[in-house]
């Protein structure tokens, strides 16, 4: 199934600012990220644990254990900071 | 015609004319708060994990189109919900700002001040830690990223909710 990547801000400027990524079986968000961290640089060091990162589904703040189904958009970023 | 409850512009905004908009006629409304967030050209000694205070000479703002003006409107909704107040607007700037910009608008109409002064200041604790906004820098160091203030998620939990995101 493929979903969509989008990462924002410092992961933006890292990784770029969006891609498709074809997953072999259904996964939450953290199962994505390890896959990225797999991939090795600039993805380990961008979404290496212990950095916040914060995940969005669907344009929606979900955490790591939220499940990610076909089509999704799945986005990347550091904690916000507007206002 | 309805006015928009949230806009995401790089245009400036007039204090003056949107709480004009949002009061029109009400005459129920008896309190209008506003706060109105500005670029200042500097951040205290200590900031960022700085040893003397840093000069900043530029601002520039990214957000998540669609996701932003979806979460703000929520975030309305959810004041609405929790505060006797009659109307609400939320402006944000983004693109290139330069210090003496303005950056945020957020204004509540009321009865009464009490409900006002809070659900204003609610939204502003809300926005600052849960809108996809990025702020990035130009010091004299180059340009950075902000960080996340963990002073801006304990404002937040004062109204009894969370934070929350995904730490790790």
């Amino acid at each position: 199934m493929k979903i969509q990547l989008r990462y924002f801000a410092s992961l933006r400027e890292a990784l770029g600012p969006s891609e498709v990524l074809e997953l072999a079986e259904p996964a939450t968000i953290g199962a994505v990220r390890d896959t990225l961290i797999a991939r090795g640089e600039p993805y380990a060091s961008a979404l290496a644990r212990g950095r916040a990162v914060r995940t969005a589904l669907d344009q929606v703040m979900a955490a790591e254990s939220a499940p990610v189904g076909e089509g999704a958009e799945l986005a990347f970023f550091p904690p916000v900071t507007g206002g | 015609m309805t006015l928009p409850r949230v806009s995401i512009q790089t245009a400036d905004f007039d204090l003056s004319a949107e709480v004009a908009a949002l009061r029109a006629g009400d005459p129920g409304v008896g309190a209008v708060a506003a706060f109105v967030g500005t670029v200042r050209d500097r951040n205290p000694a200590g900031y960022q994990g700085q040893a003397e205070a840093g000069q900043v000479s530029a601002m520039e703002l990214e957000h998540y189109p669609g996701m932003t003006e979806r979460s703000i409107e929520a975030m309305i909704d959810a004041a609405l919900a929790r505060f006797d107040i009659r109307a609400a607007r939320v402006i944000h700037r983004v693109g290139l700002l330069q210090p003496l910009d303005q950056i945020v608008l957020v204004a509540v109409t009321s009865a009464h001040r009490g409900q006002a002064f809070q659900a204003c200041e609610f939204l502003m604790d809300y926005l600052k830690t849960q809108a996809p906004f990025w702020k990035k820098e130009t010091t004299p160091e180059g340009a950075r990223w902000v960080d996340a203030r963990v002073s801006d998620d304990a404002a937040l939990q004062r109204w009894g909710i969370e934070a929350g995101g995904n730490a790790g």
